[in-house]
């Protein structure tokens, strides 16, 4: 590139302007078309600090309804930062089409390069390209929906007051992680004909759910066998989908907003699942994209310095017993398992031969690329996890069996821990491993049209605490009693209920 | 892919969290009243008109979700192995919940661990919680009772007025409208003749006698025309102001202080704060509110704020010299019907035995008969003197503008004030 010795630094001053800005984005498309990123269009917003505030606490929404946990992250987040004991993340990049990203206007330079590659190309190439994105996410119609969303909710609290729109959030919010169907794949959402096709839904809906009820009178003289047939057919796993369709007690408008915690649930549902890919991705690619940039005499040391000081701040993994642990690093972890399968194709070793054969010396552009596209961290850990990355971070297993007196160690970094360690590491990723297994299981259609819901513990774990306070917004959904069995082997290991059961009077 | 937008949001609305915000206020307000009113009597006087850190136990803001508990078997994969090997044992930790480090799932995000959700309220959220609920006694009756006060408001327009009010636009038009109306159908005339002569001028040239007399008769309608006036007297219209009566919103507050030896510093604090109380609710519910300190051994004396709370006086006490001042004042630059009146006066309760009677007469006869409230405070640890028995005895006559206090430590302060200014259902009638 250029003529040797010679330079074409696009900047050497920290200070950015929209000009430079623009001079970053056209060198970095252009580096990220060499590497066939295919992204979603670019739009990438310049915002002040407070903004940035404003834009964590809605979750990351562009825009989202009211509502006071908006508030109270808002608050958390103000109060840290004043503190200075969080600085802001430089970026924050809406799964959308355009793909929207942030740049905060205190950040260097350098900063917004970074940013710019990271999110605009990085994270970018992942929503349009991974399966899961495309599979659960419609980019083009998301702002759009989020509207109707915001319009809807602010409609009801016109109607019916803020308390009553505030309860049912607080309740949706509490099954929010029990709102998407894992198997199933969601129809697109569109918000037009989402408001089109609300108030025709609402009519339906209601009717449904008076028909079921209508039949419980009917059939009362006949009764046979065929009454002990359940409802639900089978267990449920998407109880807001279960309480949008078939709570006998609620309004329309309930279960319009029911909906909408459930369709913003799905949003973010790939998101959740795809945390070390998804930061691993777009951290490797901003890596070799700067890099890339330097390598052509783009730009100076001292911005590719601070770039690095920057980056390794990032995929730095503190150790198990450092007091900065909390976890793994997704950026550590996934930075690593990206740059190693570049490595494993660009220049594999006698292990790496071993151990992926199909991969080890293939090209790597397209290698990464079909990572990226067809796996979620949990698949992805188990597919590519290789046995360097794992003694690089000193990667060890841990057994807490509560029956036993001793923590275990199951495996380690050597020969005969890799398999063990990745399949542990992997089940960690699960989500319906990490999360409580709680389905719907059963409507006493004959007598007091009480719900049933079933725990099935993973591993003997029991419920939290908290499990009172959300049974209690399961029966404002459902309005009538509920009743929660932890059962493990056909043997109840737990029972909850709500409203509590009257437990004999005391003498 | 098409170009990058590149797009400047800064100037866009900063404050898009301001109602989720205010939402989150709203639901906790319970707590965020309960941390003001302890802020308020932990606080020295001068911080009070201010905004404040407000802390809630996090518990009380859960958001609750299915969750694991502790127990069951969990296995765990960390970073950072030194000196583990595999089948190693490693005691665990003396029972109880040393649990930590065993990275379940995701890290919690909003500071967990910590007990306090810490977050801050401005001003005016602070004084707002500090005198929710609370409200100036006979507010209403004084609305009722003085229209003293008024405000002119457009209450649209009038046929009559006098000239300055005239509202052109209304007038012209109204002209407009009564010429059209008045020469409609002598212009429907003057039309068909001017066509008539029109046609006439064309066709030939020697009817000139006819054109004549059209021309006359044309003429002649033109000045009929131009007779109805541009103008007249019927079309005026003048904009109409009515007089509405106001409430009187500028309010005096009284604060009379005892000063002599036997107020102690301590005394004195206290009762400067239960002024300073007064004062911010006061300026709350009034536009304009002056406040006059009237100090007092056994002489009274109207001073200035900073001699008011920080000088010191020696010697005995005559209370009733006090109420006279104020009785004096009253009467020479606020008068009742233009003022709404408070006064709050702080004694430790010592007086000269000879004057308790005294006081009562005046502030029988003169003082509470024309003012708005009158709360009585007394700072003392001690039986009660002569001066409390005598206030005590008004009580049951005027129940509404009159309330007498103990407070006997700074803890007290604004749980009294909020006891003399809390809102009471049964007032009105």
């Amino acid at each position: 590139m250029g003529k040797p010795s010679d330079n074409n630094y696009i900047s050497t001053s920290s200070e950015w302007s929209f000009e430079l800005i623009e001079k970053y984005d056209e060198a970095i498309a252009k580096i990220a078309k060499e590497y066939k990123l295919d992204t979603y269009q670019n739009q990438i917003e310049i915002i002040s600090s407070e903004q940035m505030l404003d834009a964590y606490s809605s979750v990351g929404m562009p825009l989202g309804y009211n509502h006071w946990s908006f508030g109270k992250q808002f608050l958390n987040s103000q109060q840290n930062y004043k503190r200075g004991q969080i600085g802001l993340a430089y970026e924050i990049v809406i799964n959308s089409d355009p793909c929207i990203a942030y740049l905060m206007e205190e950040n260097t330079m350098m900063m917004q390069a970074l940013v710019i590659a990271h999110a605009a190309y990085g994270h970018n190439s992942f929503f349009k390209g991974n399966y899961l994105f495309k599979t659960w996410t419609d980019a083009s119609a998301i702002i759009d929906y989020l509207v109707f969303a915001k319009n809807y909710i602010s409609k009801c609290e016109e109607r019916h007051g803020i308390d009553e729109v505030e309860k049912i959030l607080d309740s949706c919010h509490a099954l929010m992680k029990y709102g998407v169907d894992r198997y199933k794949r969601p129809p697109n959402i569109s918000a037009k004909e989402e408001s089109k096709r609300q108030e025709e839904r609402e009519m339906y809906m209601q009717q449904q759910v008076n028909e079921l009820w209508r039949t419980i009178p009917l059939n009362q003289d006949n009764q046979d066998e065929v009454f002990h047939t359940q409802f639900p057919d089978e267990p449920q796993e998407n109880l807001l989908y279960f309480f949008e369709k078939n709570s006998p007690l609620l309004e329309p408008w309930q279960r319009e907003v029911i909906r909408i915690v459930r369709k913003i649930a799905q949003y973010f549902y790939p998101q959740r699942q795809t945390q070390v890919m998804n930061e691993g991705w777009a951290t490797f690619w901003h890596f070799t994209i700067m890099n890339t940039l330097y390598d052509r005499k783009l730009v100076d040391e001292g911005f590719i310095i601070e770039f690095l000081t920057s980056h390794t701040a990032v995929v730095y993994q503190p150790p198990f017993d450092s007091k900065w642990f909390s976890g793994i690093n997704p950026y550590a972890l996934g930075f690593s398992m990206f740059q190693d399968l570049r490595r494993i194709c660009e220049s594999p070793t006698d292990e790496d031969k071993q151990w992926f054969p199909d991969i080890a010396g293939s090209d790597w552009l397209e290698t990464l690329d079909f990572a990226m596209r067809n796996f979620k961290d949990e698949s992805f850990i188990l597919q590519y996890l290789s046995p360097k990355v794992i003694r690089d971070l000193k990667l060890f297993s841990i057994k807490d069996d509560d029956q036993a007196e001793h923590y275990h160690i199951t495996a380690i970094h050597d020969e005969n821990g890799y398999r063990y360690v990745r399949e542990q590491l992997s089940l960690q990723y699960n989500l319906s491993m990490q999360e409580p297994n709680i389905q719907i299981w059963d409507v006493d259609l004959r007598g007091d049209r009480s719900l049933t819901l079933r725990h099935i513990p993973n591993q003997h774990i029991p419920l939290a605490d908290s499990t009172e306070s959300v049974l209690k917004h399961v029966h404002r959904l459902w309005g009538l009693d509920v009743h929660l069995y932890s059962v493990e082997e056909n043997e109840t290991l737990a029972e909850f209920h709500c409203p509590p059961l009257n437990t004999e009077k005391p003498e | 892919m098409g170009l990058t937008h590149i797009i400047d949001r800064r100037l866009n609305g900063k404050n898009k969290s301001a109602v989720n915000r205010e939402r989150f206020l709203r639901r906790y307000r319970q707590h965020i009243k309960k941390a003001v009113s302890d802020a308020v009597s932990k606080r020295s006087i001068t911080d009070i008109e201010r905004g404040d850190n407000i802390s809630i136990p996090s518990k009380d803001l859960d958001e609750p979700t299915f969750r694991s508990g502790h127990g069951g078997l969990r296995e765990t994969v960390n970073p950072g192995n030194k000196d583990f090997t595999t089948g190693d044992r490693i005691a665990k930790p003396s029972k109880g919940q040393g649990e930590q480090g065993s990275g379940q799932g995701e890290a919690s995000d909003s500071g967990e661990g910590v007990d306090e959700f810490v977050f801050q309220i401005s001003q005016e959220e602070f004084l707002d919680c500090m005198f929710e609920d609370l409200e100036l006694p006979n507010l209403v009756k004084k609305q009722l009772k003085d229209t003293t006060s008024f405000k002119y408001q457009r209450a649209g327009y009038s046929n009559q007025g006098n000239p300055a009010k005239i509202n052109v636009v209304r007038s012209l038009q109204k002209a407009y409208g009564r010429r059209l109306a008045l020469t409609g159908k002598k212009r429907e005339s003057l039309k068909k003749l001017e066509l008539k002569l029109m046609d006439l001028e064309s066709s030939t040239e020697d009817d000139t006698t006819e054109i004549r007399t059209l021309k006359l008769k044309i003429e002649k309608f033109k000045t009929r025309i131009k007779k109805i006036p541009w103008i007249d007297d019927v079309d005026l219209k003048f904009n109409q102001h009515v007089k509405i009566a106001l409430p009187s919103t500028s309010a005096v507050m009284f604060c009379l202080m005892d000063v002599s030896g036997s107020m102690s510093k301590m005394h004195k604090d206290i009762a400067k704060r239960f002024y300073i109380l007064l004062y911010l609710f006061l300026k709350r519910n009034y536009k304009k509110i002056d406040v006059i300190f009237i100090r007092h051994h056994t002489s009274a004396k109207e001073v200035d704020e900073e001699e008011f709370f920080y000088s010191r006086e020696t010697g005995g006490t005559i209370v009733s010299s006090a109420l006279k001042l104020m009785n004096d004042i009253i009467k020479q630059r606020y008068p009742a019907i233009d003022w709404n009146i408070y006064a709050a006066q702080a004694s430790d309760g010592d007086n000269w035995n000879g004057d308790s009677p005294l006081c009562l007469k005046v502030l029988r006869e003169d003082i509470l008969p024309q003012i708005q409230y009158f709360a009585y405070i007394e700072i003392t640890k001690l039986e009660h003197q002569s001066l409390w028995d005598e206030y005590e005895s008004l009580s049951p006559e005027f129940p509404d503008n009159f309330a007498i206090q103990t407070i006997s430590n700074e803890s007290e302060i604004y749980p009294v004030f909020r006891e003399l200014f809390s809102r009471k259902e049964s007032h009105h009638g």
